[in-house]
């Protein structure tokens, strides 16, 4: 076995080498430079771990190594991606920053797709990762299926990540929104994410218990669907093999409408089918009681899934895609309204004889508000769907600020709410260290939240209004340069309100380090007498 | 008759009917006599499993009642 590891890396490291020699552009290169590393430093390790006695490993608890390695990595790429969203944001407001030396790897156009693989797949994928592999075991009553598998998961995503982010800013993509990856990173993703789903499904058919939990039916549906749109949305043919650049295999309207069969069924699929199943276990867990209504998570699970993947065709209104198509998907996404509030007042109803926690629990706090923000933009999601309504919001800056209502609030607190509740847990401290520092994490990003999303509803708005204005002669009043300029006040405030968001994460990871560091911090008591 | 409408009838017609009908069982089936028992326990499977001090610590505690 060791033998075959060896002749495998010494392979991957040679062509890796080729690779590096033959590349016609540069994004290629520093990444088969980049993989020839990797596999030449595992390629040594391997040979040096050779005819060594093998190291026991205790496998009669949970395999939490890779959950830990997950949550920092969660942590991590959540401060890099509200970093470069924040910048982005004040160079929409200040181009100046988009600065000359820097030309052409820190434009605009490179670090946007950054930013939004940074936090969509790297932030979210990460805590989806290790909190399924934490709900999975707890709820399965049994230890990850695959053994170190499970860590050539949490490190090949990592690797893709690495490949997507550096590709971006070489200019390596294949412009198709949050699929911007080119060939060869899409191939990668793809083993990873099967040998994803092989530890999950290993473990839910080990599991001890008699009944699959409906959280783990929510990730298996993420993990399952995420997969068939990965590859289908990105079946294209590279140009060269010592090269990144790829053409599509669909074209015009296909191509358009696979594109965003994809991406809204990403937001449907990863951003909510994902996060639905950290809710359902996480709030149950914070409350300490079960959920609300079990069947009407069962009723929302199917609903769910058997009415988003038809929503795509809603972002190709007054396009070349036929009409009966884009009514379909504007049908569809209206009537996927029910079920997202279902889930919704599942969640909040699970607090039900608990709301005094409310008050007393900071954590419990932020998966409540992840929950108002879910129903708030799962509220607006339909609306904009609607073919009148989206002939004003679209290509509007109203979508950016409905995306973020969504991303930030619901995925953002959820996924903070689960790193508050993971991180004692898994270093076995009794709590976190600072919870008024969670407090603050919670008052900070929710007033960023709101200005975010107040300043993207009024510039959205009028943006929309001063595109479609017309004089009594039918000319158009406005020119494009207009809007841009009366945007500029709502830029700035878009931008403090990233700078509020980012500084509660910031807050947040110190108190993550310092938890994992050392014991809870000690209040002293007051008004208790000496003994 | 091509590939395009064939498929075209076949979705518009008894796939369509197949997955509708499939939903509709599925949500009927969950309101059979007798679930809400099943579900309550089932809801409770969160609650009964824990594990406080991480991997080293942990004995499976919830394995043992099913």
């Amino acid at each position: 076995m060791e033998y075959i590891k060896l002749i495998a890396l010494g392979l991957i490291t040679l062509i890796a080498a080729m690779g590096a020699n033959f590349a016609h552009d540069i994004a290629y290169q520093v990444h088969a430079v980049l993989i020839m590393l990797i596999a030449a430093g595992m390629f040594i390790w391997v040979l040096r771990g050779i005819d060594e006695p093998e190291v026991v490993q205790d496998t009669s608890g949970y395999q939490d190594g890779v959950i830990r390695a997950g949550v920092i990595a969660t942590a991590f790429w959540g401060l890099a991606g509200f970093l470069v969203g924040t910048f982005i944001a004040f160079q929409l407001a200040f181009p100046v920053l988009n600065f000359d030396w820097a030309q052409p790897f820190a434009n605009f156009g490179r670090l946007r797709p950054l930013h939004t693989s940074a936090v969509i797949f790297a932030f979210g994928g990460n805590a989806l990762i290790c909190t399924s592999f934490y709900v999975v075991q707890r709820t399965s009553a049994a230890r990850l299926w695959g053994g170190n598998l499970a860590w050539f998961v949490f490190w090949g995503y990592q690797l893709f990540i690495v490949l997507a982010a550096t590709g971006y800013l070489l200019g390596s993509t294949q412009s198709k929104e949050y699929a911007e990856p080119e060939w060869y990173t899409d191939i990668w993703l793809t083993i990873v994410w099967l040998a994803y789903l092989a530890v999950f499904l290993g473990t839910i058919f080990k599991r001890r218990e008699k009944h699959i939990y409906v959280a783990n039916w929510f990730f298996l549906s993420f993990i399952i669907t995420v997969a068939m749109l990965h590859v289908v949305n990105n079946l294209s043919i590279p140009v060269s093999f010592w090269g990144s650049k790829s053409v599509q295999v669909f074209s015009g309207v296909q191509d358009a409408m696979t594109q965003w069969w994809y991406g809204h069924n990403a937001v449907g699929f990863f951003l909510t089918a994902g996060f639905l199943g950290m809710m359902y276990y996480f709030v149950p867990k914070q409350a300490e009681r079960p959920i609300y209504s079990y069947k009407l998570s069962i009723i929302h699970f199917w609903a769910l899934i058997f009415l988003y993947i038809w929503a795509g065709p809603h972002h190709l209104h007054y396009t070349a895609l036929p009409d009966w198509a884009s009514t379909l998907g504007m049908v569809f996404s209206i009537v996927l309204w029910m079920p997202s509030w279902g889930g919704m007042i599942n969640g909040l109803m699970t607090l039900q004889g608990a709301w005094d926690k409310l008050r007393t629990d900071p954590i419990m706090r932020m998966f409540v508000i992840s929950l108002a923000f879910y129903g708030m933009s799962t509220f607006e999601g339909p609306m904009m769907s609607i073919r009148a309504v989206n002939s004003l919001s679209h290509y509007t800056d109203w979508t950016i600020g409905h995306v973020h209502s969504g991303a930030l609030g619901w995925n953002g607190m959820i996924t903070f709410g689960a790193l508050y509740f993971l991180t004692p847990r898994l270093w076995g401290r009794e709590k976190m260290y600072s919870m008024s520092a969670i407090n603050w994490h919670f008052w900070l990003a929710t007033i960023g939240i709101v200005l975010y999303a107040a300043s993207m509803w009024v510039t959205g708005i009028m943006e929309g209004l001063m595109w479609r204005e017309v004089d009594d002669q039918g000319f158009l009043v406005n020119t494009f340069a207009d809007t841009v300029a009366a945007k500029f006040p709502m830029y700035v405030v878009r931008g403090l309100g990233g700078v509020l968001y980012l500084s509660g994460g910031i807050l947040m990871c110190w108190n993550m380090w310092m938890t994992i560091r050392g014991g809870a911090k000690q209040t002293a008591p007051v008004g208790v007498p000496a003994e | 008759m091509e590939t395009y409408s064939l498929l075209r009838q076949l979705a518009d017609s008894w796939v369509l009917l197949a997955m509708f009908g499939f939903f509709v069982s599925v949500i009927l089936w969950a309101f059979r006599p007798g679930s809400t028992k099943t579900y309550d326990a089932i809801a409770q499977i969160p609650l009964r499993e824990d594990s406080t001090m991480g991997a080293a610590q942990t004995t499976r505690k919830g394995a043992s009642d099913v």
